[in-house]
């Protein structure tokens, strides 16, 4: 039997949105066998990962809280990877928004000024968009390449964190821990709900959505990024600037990451630690493909990713499994959305024997 | 009109009695929603120059591609050499000896000519000596190509001179070629036709697509045409006339442009260009040198010349996809431009349609809806507070499909679904009905059948007499003699002096295309018409 890929000619509408949850049914099937091969039982442990986390009335608003930042990164990345701007550094430009923003906050402390935390968004904003301004920079100047630059940024970003709250920044009453005293009433996210740690992040993340479906739908500079992705001569002779949706889609992606990392440090997280992330920046990459690059779909595909983390803290405490099988279900299901995407441009053709076509001929 | 051009081959009288080299016989293929061929006969003998006419959508294009394995036929017979077979795929129509040059080329643009040739060759021990092959074929077909240029900084017509050689390397029984002349010069064009007729001398038959009607008078000694997916005719083009051919192709009589007043030369020019010298930022581009022309509103001016000459870069220095650095160099309505970029010189008052349908004037995977408001939103304010008046831009994509008769299913149609000629028409109808100043075009009909280029350039014809000043970079004589008043020649980035094509034959621009320099001719001046 073979089995060879035909191209298709045209992407195929009904296999782009299929191509994702095609992905997450293989990608639970998956995880099952790999709870089996550890011993587990494998429809409990699916159960414990993906259903128990939500049974709670505390695990419910959770989700939110961990979607939060995942869409308020992926909305500005998909709307950049429209573009054909790879910014793979959002996990740098959310750790410069976390310092940023939460050194205004520690400048801030004890003033009990009402406008702490509002000045604080604004540091976090402008602090992602600094990060992501240097790429874009050597993009547009040097024509050098996004993907490299912004992803090694990262690290200098993470770098400087733990520079600065294991030195300058440490807290005094902090036993020597690396990290900044938590931030003051004035410098924390007000919650949404009593009792819950919904922060002002969440609802953030909702408007945003909003706001980039207009801009993707209606708006003239989100024409220009799909023209420039899809037909970059076209975009040039409509008189669309490259340069300038460079310059927009680094600066939107990166501002909106940094506005993820002050949320995060100011509502769950309370102070600026080198663990205020695990790794949101670079799942929202997953969270932007898995969501086919629209807001809506990213508001789904964060909700989905955000669970992987819930269920892999459950993992961890109930069935006694690592904290990696969190990013092992991450990694699998990009795997997955990956391999399904080809079938968007290409179908599967079976063939009995060499030359005669069996199955699956026209579609 | 008689027309006598070179002796006709006659081929090889054995081959009559033979088997014909190929047959087809009741070929049917549907796609959803459209019969693309429906029972078509065609047979091809050994040596014959055998046409195949038919407007975009007639069913040539599939037709061919079943003879050269793309495609499949739901239902028919195909004898190759007397033998019914199944062709498979390419590679084994090239097994048999069918050799087929594209219109749209299949080139990868990061290789060079030598490497794009090896990859289209099966057989590992061809590859040796191909250089020297490459140079034998190019030198004696009169197809001058350098083996180490990288495609991408190639011309539309150099890069088909690589399909052609490529196809000529591998000895073919039997040739398909799709529009192979739109590119060359009359010169080129007569060398092409003394190579396509040694050919078919050698006993090779050539099966020859094109709209050029007097080109399958010249060559073609049979003509099957098709239209709407059957042959509605089989004849001997040399009998017929051009204008009868067209009709039979399109079904309907064919108007001639009708031809306008004289034009008031004394108008102040709505376009000028004044000294534009500019570097072409690609390795092998063209340098524009000093180029002067100026078109007054109610003319047409043809600039022609041979692809690769600088029209690409005169085009990008027009549009302002290329900017330049005096303002004064390139002036709208006497307002000098040339630094500005393609949005305020549309707002000046020119619109432009650029030689590339697919991903330069058109994006293809979005509607026609979308694609009118990409070059018209500025002019037409289809921009309310930032957001995108979508509305708007539907009803003018509308109003072009209803005015330029573009065959779709309407707005909402995605650019890729129409065939060449009618995404063709939508652009340049979509640039007419801005109401311009000034119109840039370059290859309006490049591709074209017969019916949608005489629309264009009727089209075009009307524009000029409402004022607006034409400009038209096109390598197609016919169409320049057919509707312009002035002719210009481009040659290694200069251009020469524009005259009125009255005063122009297609000889003496044909020398100017290759580089010679005018002389003097006491011969009156004839008018090509098609």
């Amino acid at each position: 039997m073979f089995i060879r890929l035909e191209p298709r000619g045209q992407r195929s509408a009904p296999w782009s949105y299929a191509s994702p949850v095609l992905a997450l049914a293989l990608s639970l099937v998956t995880a099952a066998i790999i709870f089996a091969a550890l011993g587990k039982d494998p429809l409990q442990s699916l159960y414990t990962f993906f259903i128990s986390p939500l049974t709670s009335a505390t695990g419910r608003p959770e989700l939110f809280v961990k979607a939060a930042p995942l869409v308020l990164i992926a909305v500005g990345l998909s709307l950049g990877f429209r573009a054909n701007v790879w910014n793979i550094g959002a996990e740098g430009q959310y750790t410069i928004g976390a310092i940023l923003g939460g050194g205004v906050g520690l400048a801030l402390y004890g003033d009990g000024n009402p406008l702490t935390f509002p000045a604080m968004m604004i540091g976090g904003a402008v602090g992602g968009m600094a990060w992501a301004a240097i790429p874009a920079f050597l993009r547009t100047r040097f024509n050098a390449n996004e993907i490299l630059t912004s992803l090694m940024l990262t690290y200098v970003a993470q770098l400087l964190l733990i520079y600065l709250v294991a030195g300058p920044w440490r807290d005094p009453q902090g036993y020597g821990f690396p990290q900044s005293r938590l931030f003051d009433e004035s410098g924390t996210s007000p919650n949404l709900i009593a009792g819950t740690r919904l922060h002002f992040g969440v609802l953030a993340a909702f408007v945003v959505v909003g706001l980039g479906w207009i801009l993707l739908a209606r708006s003239l500079i989100g024409f220009q990024l799909k023209v420039v992705g899809q037909a970059p001569r076209a975009a040039r002779y409509a008189g669309f600037s490259e340069s300038r949706l460079v310059w927009f889609s680094m600066l939107l992606g990166g501002g909106l990451a940094g506005l993820a990392g002050l949320f995060e440090v100011a509502g769950p997280v309370g102070q600026l630690t080198p663990q205020i992330s695990p790794g949101y920046g670079f799942t929202a990459i997953i969270v932007a493909f898995l969501g086919r690059l629209h807001p809506l779909g990213v508001l789904l595909a964060g909700l989905l990713l955000a669970l992987s983390y819930l269920g892999g803290e459950k993992a961890q405490i109930e069935l006694g499994m690592p904290n990696a099988v969190t990013g092992i279900f991450q990694g699998i299901l990009l795997f997955y959305l990956l391999a399904c995407d080809v079938l968007i441009l290409y179908r599967v053709k079976i063939r009995r024997r060499f030359g005669s076509v069996s199955a699956g001929a026209t579609s | 009109m008689t027309e006598e051009t070179g002796a006709p081959s006659a081929p090889p009288p054995a081959a009559r009695a033979e088997a014909p080299l190929l047959q087809l016989a009741g070929i049917v293929k549907s796609f959803p929603g459209c019969l693309a061929n429906d029972r078509v006969d065609l047979s091809i003998r050994r040596g014959e120059i055998h046409a195949l006419l038919g407007e975009n959508g007639a069913g040539k294009s599939t037709l061919v591609k079943i003879i050269y394995g793309v495609l499949r036929p739901d239902a028919g017979e195909i004898r190759w050499q007397g033998k019914p077979i199944q062709i498979a795929n390419p590679a084994f129509a090239r097994k048999l000896g069918i050799g087929m040059v594209f219109q749209h080329f299949s080139l990868f643009e990061a290789l060079t000519v030598a490497e794009n040739i090896a990859l289209g060759i099966n057989d590992p021990a061809q590859r040796k000596d191909l250089r020297q092959r490459i140079a034998a074929v190019s030198e004696s077909y009169g197809l001058p190509l350098d083996a180490d240029r990288a495609v991408h900084d190639l011309s539309v017509g150099e890069r088909q001179r690589i399909e052609i050689v490529r196809c000529l390397l591998q000895d073919p029984q039997l040739l398909i070629m799709d529009e192979p002349t739109s590119v060359l010069t009359p010169q080129e064009v007569e060398r092409l036709f003394g190579t396509l007729r040694r050919l078919s001398q050698e006993g090779r038959a050539i099966l020859y697509i094109s709209h050029k009607l007097e080109e399958i008078r010249a060559l073609c000694e049979r003509a099957t045409i098709m239209r709407l997916g059957r042959v509605v005719a089989e004849c001997d083009p040399r009998r017929e006339s051009a204008r009868r051919l067209a009709e039979l192709m399109i079904g309907t009589e064919l108007k001639a442009p009708s031809h306008r007043k004289s034009t008031d030369s004394g108008m102040a020019p709505r376009l000028a260009v004044r000294n534009l010298s500019l570097r072409s930022d690609q390795q092998f581009g063209t340098d524009l040198k000093e180029v002067n022309l100026s078109v007054a509103g109610g003319e047409i001016l043809g600039i022609g010349g041979v692809a690769g000459n600088g029209q690409t870069e005169l085009m990008a220095a027009l549009s302002g996809e290329t900017v330049v650095d005096r303002p004064d160099a390139i002036q709208i309505d006497g307002k000098p431009v040339g630094r500005l970029g393609p949005g305020p010189r549309r707002t000046s008052g020119a619109t432009f349609v650029p030689e590339e349908r697919n991903g330069h004037g058109a994006v293809r995977d979005m509607t026609l809806a979308e694609n009118a408001f990409l070059s018209a939103y500025r002019r037409l304010g289809f921009v309310r507070n930032g957001l995108i008046s979508a509305g708007d831009a539907g009803r003018f994509a509308g109003k072009v499909i209803h005015s330029f008769d573009v065959r779709t299913t309407g707005p909402l149609a995605e650019a890729r679904s129409l065939s060449g000629g009618n995404l063709q028409k939508f652009i340049v109808g979509r640039e007419i009905l801005q109401a311009p100043g000034v119109l840039v075009v370059s290859q309006p009909t490049w591709g074209v059948d017969a019916g949608a280029a005489a629309s264009i350039h009727q089209a075009l014809l009307d524009l000029a007499d409402a004022g607006t000043a034409v400009l038209i970079i096109s390598q197609d004589l016919d169409e320049i003699f057919s509707i312009c008043d002035r002719i210009a020649v481009i040659y290694q980035g200069r251009l020469s002096q524009a005259r009125p094509v009255g005063a122009a034959t297609p000889e003496e621009i044909g020398l100017l295309m290759g580089g010679a320099q005018p002389e003097a001719t006491s011969e009156p001046s004839h008018v090509h018409q098609a």
